[in-house]
Order: structure tokens, then sequence, then C-alpha cells
């Protein structure tokens, strides 16, 4: 899960991380309030939670409180890749003299944290990364023992040479991956980490992922998802414990299980269909589930044909056709709907959806050729 | 033969009172396993389905000299769990649970391995040595004895390649689901080696997904230390960029991940890829036929002393369009 930068910049500011002040603005009014409280110029910075808003022109300096005022009328409401922006960040403006870069992620490969720092910072890291890896250094952190104070004073003498810069990035290290392992994130990212007149190392931004499997020890973290940044659908989807991500597709797709509800797309496309979805209903048979799953397809204007793909396992192929014909009764489906069940209980699920007659395959390849065929007749 | 579980495991049921570990105890007992107890701290001294139930897995362990355990206990407890087996002296232990933390693991799967344990998942479906032994929620049904070896990082998707496997008359010598997880005990590396060193393994089917590079590192322990043919399947070859689908582990990020990042880099090292799971049991027939021709052109070769480079090439090539 993302969280906006006024959220994360909030981790890093509770365990001490040194951050200009700032507060957050959902209307031009609050945002001129702001900037004229603090007296000096600010900086206006759009709350998406996609990337790239600078280069959309969600990041603006403003003089003073009435150009503040201007400019939050202009970013609030934007448009940014999709996503419309209802809050901004007011921030006292500050001198940059140098950019550098921090994060933190978890390196799979070597199932640690991995630390990165560039003195190449206030840019695309990836960018950096491709183009002049020498430009980052790495350290990997044994999650047992955690983040040791040399560690961090030999990365932050990769950023700065003056020991009191060195010593006030290297805190500001150690508080980073104290944020890293104590709000569940995987990744923490300061871009830019500046350095201003006077010596003071300060995050000028703040970027946190959360590892969804961490949330169920954060109800407060959780409470932050922003549903009006999120499709509706996929919204509802995850109150009904389905796991579903929208796509731009026809063939609407209900499968068991992440891998082969993956395959299942991928044998649309591969047939010469395009999947409208990936939906997968989990490992339990609730036939309830089925039924919301089934709205949620129906829902989107854009399918034109449905497939249901069961793997029976610990899923019950009677309950999922429970759930069909339940359905069924619901709503009446106005695309073609085939189904292929097999495995646990394949014979009472064909009993049960006897009643509706739906087409249906008897393999993986075949119900994947008959919904692309079918797409766009009269159910 | 087989890998990592075989007649002489003796498991525990971790979770055993609970709603999935009292159905998948019952289930794996019926298949054959050798389920000599679980635990359910409170529940000791109770039974499900005639199986003994503990307190604590060192007291499970004392009185039943189990070598594995399995988990079903929900995903705050799961890391707990981990330690609780191996301390008690598990040598394997399966986490079937999905939804552990990520920080719960990279602490967890150290600790397995300092103990000289093994871990398999978390969120997997277990494993299953066809005739000898099931530990997890695989179904019995679809698995028949036989040679061929089967690591996935999925779940139901390995149920229809193992079926597609079975129909073809492929017989198995263990199907192992390693997890979708980002941090996991054990890995296709891992399972690779040991399928190479199984003599009842001829074959082995390796089934990715997107996300990390846990293929492309196969794909490098093949070439230089698999010598058994491997058929592979990868599946997100339709996911957007950025968007996790369904499994922790499974996302693109920054242009790495891909599937076809995977599948450039599995047939770089001659190992060919599925279009659909169900054609995995043909691209399995075709690789041994390839490798017993390749057996003979060998020592022809050495026989002849003269290599017939044009036949090797387009030999290569007509197998390489196949996929």
């Amino acid at each position: 899960m993302k969280v906006h930068e006024y959220q994360a910049r909030k981790m890093f500011a509770d365990r001490g991380v040194p951050v200009p002040p700032g507060e957050i603005a959902t209307t031009n009014v609050e945002a001129y309030d702001i900037a004229a409280r603090y007296n000096k110029s600010v900086m206006v910075k759009a709350q998406v939670l996609v990337g790239g808003r600078g280069k959309a022109g969600g990041v603006k300096f403003a003089e003073n409180a009435e150009s503040a005022r201007i400019l939050a009328t202009k970013i609030l409401g934007m448009d940014i890749k999709g996503e419309i922006v209802r809050k901004v960040l007011v921030t006292e403006a500050v001198e940059i003299l140098s950019e550098s870069y921090v994060g933190i992620i978890l390196d799979r490969a070597a199932q640690k944290p991995v630390i990165m720092v560039s003195s190449a910072g206030g840019v695309d890291i990836e960018e950096v990364a491709a183009k002049t890896p020498e430009k980052i250094h790495k350290m990997h952190v044994d999650p047992v023992i955690g983040l040791r104070p040399y560690q961090a004073r030999d990365l932050a003498y990769c950023l700065f040479k003056d020991i009191s810069q060195v010593r006030k990035a290297a805190d500001i290290l150690m508080k980073l991956y104290q944020t890293f392992w104590e709000v569940d994130a995987s990744l923490v990212e300061i871009n830019p980490l500046v350095t201003v007149t006077g010596g003071d190392v300060l995050a000028i931004d703040a970027k946190v992922n959360i590892d969804d499997n961490g949330l169920f020890r954060h109800p407060d973290i959780a409470a932050m998802r922003d549903l009006d940044a999120e499709n509706p659908a996929e919204v509802k989807a995850r109150n009904a414990d389905l796991s579903f991500v929208k796509l731009d597709g026809s063939i609407g797709c209900i499968v068991n299980g992440a891998g082969l509800a993956m395959a299942t797309m991928d044998l649309v496309k591969r047939y010469g269909g395009e999947p409208a979805n990936f939906l997968d209903i989990g490992g339990s048979s609730n036939p309830q589930k089925v039924v919301t799953a089934i709205q949620i397809i129906l829902e989107d204007p854009s399918v034109r044909s449905v497939l249901i793909n069961i793997f029976g396992g610990i899923t019950r192929c009677d309950d999922v056709a429970t759930g069909i014909v339940e359905a069924f009764k619901q709503f009446r489906p106005a695309v073609p709907v085939v189904v292929r069940l097999t495995g646990t209980n394949e014979k009472e699920a064909k009993k049960i959806l006897s009643s509706i007659k739906l087409p249906s395959a008897d393999t993986l390849d075949n119900v994947v050729k008959m919904a692309i065929s079918l797409a766009g007749q009269p159910a | 033969m087989s890998i990592f579980i075989d007649k002489k495991t003796t498991l525990i049921v971790q979770g055993i009172t609970g709603r999935d570990g009292s159905f998948h105890a019952e289930q794996m007992k019926k298949y054959g396993t050798n389920v000599v107890g679980g635990v359910t701290p409170g529940k000791g001294g109770s039974r499900i389905a005639g199986i003994p139930v503990f307190n604590t897995m060192k007291e499970a362990v004392a009185a039943t000299k189990a070598n594995t355990s399995v988990i079903y206990v929900p995903p705050a407890f799961a890391g707990d769990a981990i330690y609780e087996a191996v301390s008690a002296g598990i040598k394997l232990v399966v986490c079937v649970t999905e939804g552990v933390p990520a920080n719960d693991m990279m602490k967890a799967v150290p600790y397995v391995r300092q103990h000289g344990a093994r871990l398999i998942g978390p969120n997997c479906p277990g494993l299953i040595s066809p005739g000898q032994s099931k530990v997890g929620i695989l179904p019995g049904s679809i698995v028949q004895p036989g040679s061929i070896g089967v690591v996935s990082r999925s779940g139901t998707l390995t149920y229809e390649a193992i079926w597609a496997l079975t129909l073809a008359g492929l017989g198995q010598s263990t199907c192992v689901g390693i997890g979708g997880d980002q941090v996991i005990g054990t890995n296709f590396i891992d399972c690779l080696a040991a399928f190479q060193a199984d003599p009842a393994t001829k074959g082995i089917v390796m089934i990715g997904e997107i996300g990390g590079s846990d293929e492309e590192e196969a794909a490098a322990f093949i070439k230089k230390h698999v010598t058994k043919p491997v058929v592979s399947f990868i599946a997100g070859q339709a996911a957007p960029p950025g968007k996790r689908m369904g499994h922790a582990g499974a996302i693109v990020s920054g242009g790495s991940g891909t599937a076809e990042g995977k599948i450039k880099a599995l047939n770089a090292v001659g190992i060919p890829v599925a279009g659909s799971p169900t054609e995995l049991p043909d691209l399995m027939k075709e690789a041994f036929k390839k490798m017993k021709a390749g057996k003979f052109a060998k020592t022809k070769k050495a026989m002849m002393k003269t290599p017939t480079k044009t036949a090797k090439k387009s030999a290569v090539k007509k197998t390489g369009k196949k996929k």
C-alpha cells in the first residue's frame, strides 16, 4: 500500500528525521493561511500516489501567500495520470545547496533490507541506477542485528565530507531504518535529502510503501488508505476479500488462485483476446464471494464475455456453482458467461449448474477460446 | 525416491484444531501421510480425526519423534510457529499460511538455516511425493507416482500442470509449491539441486511467475549444475507493471521481474517455455527425446570425430520454435 507524502513525512518526523515545517491544505484559502502564517516563500505540493507529479506541474514554488493561493487553486483538482489532486502540502521553501538520495527497500534475492544512497539526488533514481550505477552505494543490513551506527556513517561518508554533515546524515539513516522496520515498510525513501545554508541536512520529500501483509499490525496506517485514488471496483473487491486488478480488455476473468488467474489472462491474450481484469477468488470457497466477484465483473461496461475457471483443491467446485446460480438469480448477465469447473466436487457442481445451462468447457485452453469466440454475443 | 518428504516423514500439524488445520490433517492422513500429532495451545489431550493434540511443539516432538511440521496458523502467529518448530528439533517446516509480513520472514528464514532445518513457504500449497506422503494442501487425487519433479511458485496453477502431466502419463517424483511471497525459505535453486541429486527424478517442470529474479537465477544454476531436462511455464505475461497480481511477490517493478525477461533467460540456457501449462507434458516428452538423441549424437560424434555443426544447429532451431 502506498501512502501520501504528508503521511510518510509524519512517519519520518515522528522518529526525529528533520523536515521543514509544513501543513496540509484542501482549499486554496487554507493554502493561503498556512503560507501567510509562515510569512516566507513556500512550496505547494500535490498529494498524489502516482509518480511524476513534478513533471506534471504538481509541485510549485510560491514567493508569498497570495501566490500560494493562486498555485493551490491551479493544483487542487488537477488530474495527474488519472488521479485527481484533493490535497496539497504547503511547506516552507529552503535554499538547497546539494541534493542526495537515500532509500531502503527489501532485496528479495538477499532476503535483507538494502540501503541505497547517492549524491545524485533530486532526480529519478532508477535513471541514475541505469545510466550511472557507480553513483549509487548499496549496503545490506542483517535484519537480526539491525543497522549499526558505523554502517550508517560509512554510507553517510559516501554523501558528505564534512563530519558534522556526516553525523547528521548517519542519524537520519538510523531513523529511516527504524521507520522501515517499525511500520512494516517495503520501501522508504527521501529524494532529495538536502543540505541548506548553515549546514543543516533536511528531508524535503518522503515516500513510504507498506507491505500489505504487515498492515494488520498497523490499523492507523491501514486507515490512511486513500480510497479516492483507487479504482472503485478494486475497493469493492478488497472489501469482499477478493484479489482484483482492473485491466483494459473485454474478457472478464474469475479464477481461483493467483498463479492460475495470471495464466488464464496470459491465455486470453495468446488466443487473441484481451483480459478485462485479474481476479482471484482465493483459497476458500464461499459462495457469497463468487456472487460479489460476478457482480464486480458484470458492472464493468467494457466486459463482453465472462469466463470462470476453477481448479478445485481446497476450493470446492460445488460451492462455486452455488455462487454462480445465486448470482444469476440476483442479476441476469447481459453477456455470455462460460465456465470450467474441475477438481474437488466437480460432479456435484455440474448438477447444480444444470439449472442455468451455461456453456462449459473441460480444459483451461478451451474455456478461454470459448469466452473469446462468444464475446459480444447476447447471453 | 523423492525429495524432502517420503514414507519416513512423520508429521505434526501446527494449528490442527483450526478450520483449515483440522480439514487438511484429515486429508493428509487419508492420503497416507504419517500424521503423528497436532499442536494447539490449550487443546492438549484432545484428538482430531484420531490424531493426538499437544499444547506445545516441544511436547509433541518429545512424544512422537516427528521430523516434519506443517503450519496452518493465522499470519500474526506464523513466524512464531516456525521458531517453535525449529527449536523443538523439526528439520522440515512447511508454512501454508498466506499473509505473513516480510519483516517476520526476514528474521525467521536465517534462524531456520542456522539450525540446519528447511522451511518451505510461506504462502505455499506444500508438497507431495505421490504414493508416499503429502504435506500441505495439494489435492492427492491429481498426482501419480512417476519420475517428473515439479517446482512452482503457485498453487492452483501447479495443480493444473500436475493434472496435465498425469493425464499424459507422466507421473511425478515430488511436487513442491515454494510459495508466492517475497521472502521464502526454499527457492527454485534449492529444489533444482535436490531434483538433480534424486535418482528417481528424470525430468523437471519449473513454474515461475512475474516478480523478483528467482527464475533468472534458476536459469544460471541449471546451466551449470542440472543435467536433467527442464521445461518451464511463466505466468503473468499479460500483467501490467506496478500492480501486485495477488501474490505478494508477483509484481513487475521498474522494468524488472517481467515474464519476457524470465522467458528469455530460460530460453538462453536451452529451457523451452510453454505457451500454456497444458503444453508442458509435450515439451517434457520432446525434451526427453532430444536428450536421448543428444546422447546418441555425442557417442556418434566421439566415434566419427567429425562434428556435424549444421545438423546440430537446425535441431536446436526446430525445438526452439516449438514453444
